[in-house]
């Protein structure tokens, strides 16, 4: 041990939602030393939820989206410098301004950035975005002020159909392309997916699924774009949505288990070196991190959710202060939310994870219900729509792997009482990667749940 | 001041768009949609909102790493 756990060196790689409150968790439960958090981006940390949503609308500006911190955090702040290595003998972060940052204990919160369109030229072209950052979204949001004549949107995860649903509440033509047969399908299963691509296609939006995108045109401004299908369409504005790729790449000669799926880390946020070694030292958190799961078969998970990346961080931030009989494991059922289309969507539990889906109050009919997800006769997830309130009691019900189908109880109808296949497609057929990762496989399809290598 | 809503708690009770609709407006029946940085007139009231959210979803506090390079 390097001391008392509360004093001493704490590095923060990572200035965003997870690197701020692990920061906040280690004043507030007592570490005393010195703490340095490091940010490739030059902003303080900022939320990225609205960037999709009131950004688009342009209810708020891309640069007052900023964090509130709920403490003093009394941290040296490095920003606009990314980190480029870490030296885990000597025990320093790397910088690109050739600085090196000693520490005692690292954090790894470096999380993920937005997969770029694949072809260089036709990324370039002007009019073609992805939106991730503060600056993607002012750029995005400045472009459909000016009245774009069609928008296209790559992708039909939660990002891409929140930023249609946008531009079509802003009036403008929108057409969707999406590889998989429906939007959310990667991370809700076909029946959701299903309804999503009613909603869309009754909001006005030119859906198009089962396609991919060949071709982004243009002569330095971008003018159209080709489908695989022999079609293509005009367009001044494509967004890319593809998905997101994590920042691991500084970590590649570290000897710390980092790859394209993320780091891994074990219940506690401590990080595996490359030999499957727990560390004592280095710990992850947030979208960069992948851990195993009780709930979910110990699979490891990856979690592109806001609330994970808070629940985690102040596991990893307690952990590192804390003498091992102390520590806590990070436990929290993952849980998230999108709103799109007038409709609030939100999901606890791994919907990926799951053989049936069954509606267990409200509709398909009135976009107002709730699917349970089931795996292997259990509850293992479920997703309301307009019906938030109900999903607490589906948590407790996930959280003690209560029987799937659940009982009636409920005080709606049920609209149809008999599950069917929850349809959760391979990820290798969207065009986008799915929000969870599941990295190992679901044992009855061996169906793998990992990132396409790119 | 800036605020953060966790909306996975948030459950659309909609008293903080009652209390400062400046701040909070209800988008469709459930979602909320709400400004981060909160403008010096509506301070008064974001703190009454907060205090007001049943679930206590609402979190205040100054700008993250202001004064940081």
């Amino acid at each position: 041990m390097h001391g008392e756990p509360r004093d001493g060196r704490i590095v923060i790689v990572g200035a965003s939602l997870a690197g701020l409150r692990a920061a906040e968790t280690l004043r507030e439960e007592g570490f005393a030393g010195t703490l340095t958090l490091i940010g490739e981006e030059p902003h303080t940390p900022y939320d990225r939820p609205p960037l999709s949503k009131q950004v688009l609308l342009g209810t708020v500006s891309a640069d007052k989206t900023g964090l509130p911190q709920r403490r003093e955090v009394d941290a040296e702040w490095k920003l606009g410098v990314r980190a480029t290595g870490l030296d885990p003998v000597g025990k320093q972060v790397l910088l690109a301004d050739g600085e090196k940052v000693p520490f005692d204990r690292l954090l790894i919160a470096t999380g993920t950035r937005a997969r770029p369109w694949p072809n260089p030229a036709e990324a370039a072209l002007d009019g073609v975005f992805t939106l991730r950052t503060i600056e993607d979204a002012g750029r995005l949001a400045e472009r459909l002020d000016a009245g774009p004549r069609r928008v296209l949107v790559v992708g039909a995860g939660f990002t891409g159909s929140e930023i249609a649903s946008a531009c079509r509440e802003r009036g403008l033509e929108v057409t969707v392309a999406e590889r998989g047969p429906a939007p959310l399908v990667g991370a809700l299963g076909g029946t959701l997916g299903a309804l999503a691509a009613k909603l869309q296609r009754a909001h006005g939006v030119d859906l198009r699924c089962g396609v991919t995108v060949t071709a982004l045109e243009g002569n330095g401004r971008l003018t159209g774009a080709r489908f695989s299908d022999g079609t293509g369409i005009d367009a001044d504005v494509a967004v890319v949505a593809l998905g997101a790729v994590r920042n691991t790449e500084w970590l590649a000669e570290s000897g710390i288990a980092a790859g394209p799926r993320g780091v891994t880390c074990d219940a506690g946020c401590r990080a595996f070196d490359m030999y499957g070694i727990v560390t004592d030292d280095v710990f992850a958190a947030g979208d960069v991190a992948r851990f195993p799961h009780p709930l979910f078969e110990y699979q490891l998970l990856s979690l592109e959710h806001w609330g994970n990346a808070v629940a985690q961080a102040e596991v990893a931030a307690h952990n590192m202060i804390h003498a091992g009989p102390r520590r806590r494991p990070h436990l929290t059922v993952p849980a998230f939310w999108s709103s799109q289309f007038g409709l609030n969507i939100k999901s606890v539990g791994v919907p990926t994870f799951s053989d049936q889906v069954v509606i267990a109050q409200g509709s398909l009919k009135d976009a107002r219900l709730v699917a349970v997800y089931g795996y292997r006769g259990r509850v293992t997830a479920a997703v309301s729509v307009n019906q938030a309130k109900s999903l607490e009691y589906y948590q407790r019900l996930i959280e003690t792997a209560a029987p799937f189908p659940p009982a009636p109880g409920a005080a709606d109808r049920i609209e149809s009482p008999e599950p069917v296949p929850s349809d959760v497609p391979d990820p290798k057929v969207l065009s986008h990667g799915p929000t969870v990762a599941l990295t190992g496989h679901l044992p009855d399809r061996r169906l793998t749940l990992v990132q396409p290598a790119r | 001041m800036n605020i953060v809503v966790d909306l996975n708690r948030c459950q659309g009770y909609a008293q903080c768009a009652f209390v400062a609709p400046r701040v909070f407006t209800m988008h469709g029946e459930e979602a909320l949609l709400y400004t981060p940085a909160v403008p010096d007139d509506q301070q008064g009231r974001v703190l009454r909102a907060e205090a007001a959210c049943p679930v206590q979803a609402i979190l205040v506090g100054e700008e993250a790493g202001a004064g940081a390079r």
